[in-house]
């Protein structure tokens, strides 16, 4: 721990609690000349770092979320038009109904916006950044400046997104996964211009920045942990931040590779992706290559993808349960190994996307067992957070709220991913709206209720001040409520086999009884919308308004964050790092309340 | 006008909420911390058990709104063991389901936080965690083996007495081949297509395409299995087959297969579901660019003797190429629209 040893000389000051911090004031704070640059903008502070990340994800979400409800319009209101769209988007809505070009590009843009900036930057990026050195007792990240390098990647990756919106012929709109033909070929698709080339850049900057990050969070976890913090002894969400970023680490750079090749074809005449193709009215020379190839590649990281969305959620809601029910998250060493489990499978089930592809059906059994082992660890997690609850003493926080919603959502998605993963009913169900409410629940709503579990449970440790819990409440149950009604009857319009991104369903004859369906879906779905715009309020709100923090403690928890002072500067702890005695889950243990990692062991006290 | 006043009213809304939300924190500081605590933690548990009995009541609801608007029977034998898997799936995940559901809301509001109530101090307990790991594996093995079965039976080689059927999708719609009276399909190669005249790129110097025929709609015989030669000319399309349950990808340069027997023809099919209008629908399933969703053909599922009739009727695509070339300026339109393309190309 070098940087420890140069910002501070004293040895083995013991803390006992919070308070005696206070004495220190922000004693290291000589050490930096903070200008607003350095403080804010430029930022080496993994705090401030969390906060940018959780900000520009914030920003990214009301603009996914908007284009979402911009394409729901269209499926309510096939015939209807809407004039303030062509003032909004010009020629790709003329006459106030958009063309199914801004229809295909808004479902593309939406998908990889809340996948890869708002799931993957907004929730892993922020809460990695926040938890992992307050939780492990470290002073900052293992490498500081690339950690802020890490958010400056993500936010030109970002820029050039944002840029990609704005270009002539419009952004990427061959879908998130931007399968080859289709985006390799400006011929076939308008999207697949220079929309897709700042796609594929944004997407290089974005895995750049997924890289910078991902390594610096496993060597703080691995080597920055103070004393006696053994792994074991590591709160759940440094568990998951950490297999989130070994999943991140391992499969991005397989994903770069996919679209490298992806550029090779675009724009050197290479034929890793393309064979025998004729596209606008001429045959193309390239031959041998193989679209399936891109296929394998996208999904070795498109399936790690939604645990590396979906980890850090369970890791917070754990967290949460434990410290609102007061009780001890049940079955810690089986939370662990099932996070283990649930990694090593993650990068052993990609093809089960592939079903229907042409795969070798020998091959696909194996991707089936695989796919339905992943059910067992998320069983037991699911199983054990019940029973986390049980016999708890639970206090409603928005945040315990959220949590809860999180275990009914992973329950509902999860089921169905036994339906979708066994080979024989994807065959019906693959890329319909099945698979939309599927993934929705699974990892939309539930990671999102994960990510808003962790920012109303840390936001007084981000700003010092309270979120509204008035509004928090509101927004939790409209959300919840709001989120089945969106995402429920779709599973019927997926057992109609209804398939996903079409633009109108009027003129067939198998899937056009769902238009009423899809009015009250597309109406739900504003309201919660709306709904999310009071939580973006109360955030922004609270950071200056909030009611403020008069404890360093305020739920009572054991973790280490709760030790640093209400305003911790850049170093966390004013004195020495704590040393840590016992696991982070003592609560209600031999009629205590809780007992925080920092207190010794006492020796009448029982064994867990 | 009236859009202002719209965005003028959610304002209002906005503000209102937000203003009922600080007084409500005033309130709470009023009337003490603790009193404010045990008032919200009572209002938010019995929402949490009027949101499972409300949703358990909805999930019901639901069902019982929109089962007519699913499909109905399957229409192959294929979709039979599809919808026997979907059962079996559906029974071992529904009962979990509710189980599930109930345990944690029902949990979360009897142990809500209340005045003199303890926690229960229970760290893990291995009986427990062993038996949830076991009866989920046991679980899933019986579903896997079970889809298992019917995905070999399935995906496996098609009778040898199967009809062949080749289709091919292209932007933005299907091209129906049929190998015609000697039951075998010519070759075919990209460079050859003619949008004009050969479509799919037949080889004209194969004997066996003199007699393949292609047609816009697909016609099937009932009970006859077929097999669906499946390919692209252009991006990834997918063969979807809602009412036989049965679904393919088309990738251009890699052919690939399915088959199918269909059961009921079009005409029982239009009495079995009371819709006049019923007919077979092949849907595009991968996204294919901007006319993906319009890219629809129609299956004709008919008696063995009405196909025969039908296919007699066909003239052949080689017919139709060559009587297109016999008058003079031969090739000259397919040379026109490729220099057009190219131009259009280069700008």
């Amino acid at each position: 721990m070098s940087n420890d040893a140069t910002l501070h000389s004293h040895q083995q000051e013991v803390m006992h609690g919070a308070v005696a911090h206070d004495d220190h004031g922000n004693g290291h704070e000589h050490h930096h000349e903070d200008s607003f640059i350095s403080k804010y903008v430029f930022s080496m502070d993994h705090k401030m770092i969390a906060k940018q990340f959780l900000i520009t994800g914030i920003i990214w979400a009301i603009i996914g979320a908007a284009f979402s409800v911009i394409f729901r319009l269209q499926l309510a209101y096939p015939d209807a038009t809407f004039p303030w769209l062509e003032s909004l988007l010009g020629h790709w809505a003329k006459g106030g109904r958009i063309t199914p070009e801004a229809y295909y590009a808004l479902v593309t843009m939406h998908g990889t916006i809340l996948i890869f900036f708002v799931l993957t930057a907004g929730l892993s990026g922020t809460f990695s950044n926040l938890l992992i050195p307050l939780q492990v007792g470290a002073r900052d990240m293992a490498s500081p400046f690339m950690n802020m390098l890490s958010y400056w990647f993500f936010f030109l990756a970002s820029m050039v997104m944002m840029a990609s919106l704005f270009v002539q012929t419009g952004p990427a709109s061959g879908g998130w996964t931007a399968y080859p033909p289709l985006s390799a070929l400006g011929d076939a698709s308008i999207g697949s211009k220079i929309g897709m080339d700042l796609w594929l850049t944004s997407m290089a900057l974005f895995v750049v920045s997924q890289l910078l990050g991902g390594l610096n969070y496993i060597s703080t976890i691995l080597n920055m942990r103070t004393k006696g913090m053994s792994m074991t002894r590591m709160p759940l969400p440094i568990w998951s931040f950490f297999f989130t970023a070994v999943l991140g680490v391992l499969s991005f750079p397989v994903l770069l590779s996919g679209f490298i090749l992806l550029l090779f074809d675009r724009h050197a005449g290479t034929s890793f992706y393309l064979s025998e193709l004729f596209v606008a009215g001429k045959a193309l020379s390239n031959e041998g290559g193989s679209a399936i190839l891109y296929q394998h590649l996208f999904w070795f990281l498109g399936h790690p993808e939604v645990y590396i969305i979906i980890l850090p959620a369970m890791g917070m809601v754990s967290e949460v349960l434990a410290v609102n029910s007061r009780k001890p998250i049940f079955g810690y060493l089986a939370m662990v190994g099932s996070l283990f489990a649930i990694a090593i499978l993650a990068f052993l089930v990609w093809a089960h996307h592939m079903f229907v592809t042409g795969l070798n059906p020998f091959l696909g059994a194996f991707f089936v067992l695989l796919t339905l082992l992943i059910a067992v660890p998320s069983a037991i997690k699911v199983f054990n957070w019940i029973t986390t609850i049980w016999k708890g003493n639970i206090h409603f926080t928005p945040a315990a709220l959220f949590s809860i919603g999180f275990v009914s959502t992973f329950i509902s998605g999860g089921l169905t991913g036994i339906w979708l993963g066994n080979s024989s009913i994807d065959i019906h169900l693959h890329d319909t709206y099945f698979v939309i409410a599927h993934f929705h629940i699974v990892m939309g709503v539930s990671a999102f209720f994960g990510m808003f579990a962790g920012i109303y449970h840390w936001f007084p440790k981000m700003y010092g001040r309270y979120m509204n819990n008035t509004l928090g409440f509101i927004h939790f149950w409209i959300t919840l409520v709001g989120a089945y009604c969106i995402f429920w009857p779709m599973h019927y319009e997926g057992m109609a086999g209804m398939p996903r991104r079409y633009y109108d369903y009027s003129n067939w004859e198998s899937f056009k009884q769902f238009v009423e369906l899809n009015k009250f879906i597309s109406i739900v779905v504003i309201i919660v919308f709306a709904t999310q715009l009071l939580f973006v309020f109360n955030f922004f709100y609270s950071i200056f308004k909030g009611r403020k923090m008069t404890t360093t403690n305020p739920w009572n928890a054991t973790t280490l964050e709760w030790t640093t002072p209400i305003h911790p500067g850049h170093g966390n702890w004013p004195g020495e790092i704590p040393e840590v005695h016992r696991w982070p889950y003592d609560y209600s243990k031999d009629g205590k309340d809780f007992i925080p990692q920092t207190v010794p062991v006492s020796p009448d006290e029982s064994k867990h | 006008m009236s859009g202002f006043l719209a965005v003028l009213v959610v304002v209002l809304i906005f503000v209102v909420i937000f203003q009922i939300a600080k007084a409500s924190e005033y309130v709470s500081i009023l009337k003490g911390e603790k009193k404010a605590r045990q008032q919200n933690n009572r209002i938010n548990g019995f929402l949490l058990i009027a949101f499972l009995v409300l949703g358990l009541i909805g999930v019901y609801y639901c069902n019982e709104l929109l089962k007519g608007k699913i499909l109905g029977e399957p229409a192959s034998e294929q979709g039979e063991s599809i919808d026997n898997m979907i059962m079996w799936t559906l029974v071992i995940t529904g009962i979990v389901f509710v189980i599930t559901q109930i345990l944690l809301f029902w949990f979360a509001f009897k142990y809500q936080e209340r005045e003199g109530q303890k926690a229960y101090y229970f760290p893990h307990n291995n009986k427990l965690e062993v038996i949830w790991t076991v009866i989920p594996a046991i679980a899933l093995t019986i579903l896997v083996a079970i889809g298992l079965r019917h995905w070999f039976r399935i995906t496996s080689e098609a009778p040898k007495d199967a009809a062949i059927v080749e289709i091919t999708g292209k932007q933005f719609n299907w091209l129906i081949r049929y190998p015609g009276k000697d039951g075998k399909l010519g070759s075919k190669y990209f460079k050859n297509i003619n949008d004009a005249t050969n479509p799919v790129g037949q080889d004209w110097d194969d004997n066996l395409n003199r007699d393949d025929f292609m047609a816009t709609e697909m016609h099937l015989v009932v009970g006859k299995p077929v097999k669906l030669i499946i390919g692209s000319r252009d991006v990834v399309h997918d063969v979807g087959l809602p009412h036989f349950r049965m679904k393919m990808d088309a990738v251009p340069g890699i052919p690939t297969t399915m088959w199918i027997t269909p059961k009921f023809t079009t005409a029982q099919m239009r009495e079995k579901t009371g819709n006049p209008d019923f007919v077979y629908e092949i849907a595009c399933d991968q996204m294919c660019g901007s006319g993906h969703y319009s890219m629809r053909a129609i299956i004709v599922v008919e008696t063995q003797e009405e196909f025969d009739a039908w296919a007699a009727k066909q003239k052949s695509q080689y017919e139709l190429a060559h009587a297109a070339e016999a008058p003079a300026a031969p090739a000259q339109p397919a040379a026109d629209s490729t220099q057009k393309a190219v131009a259009a190309n280069v700008h």
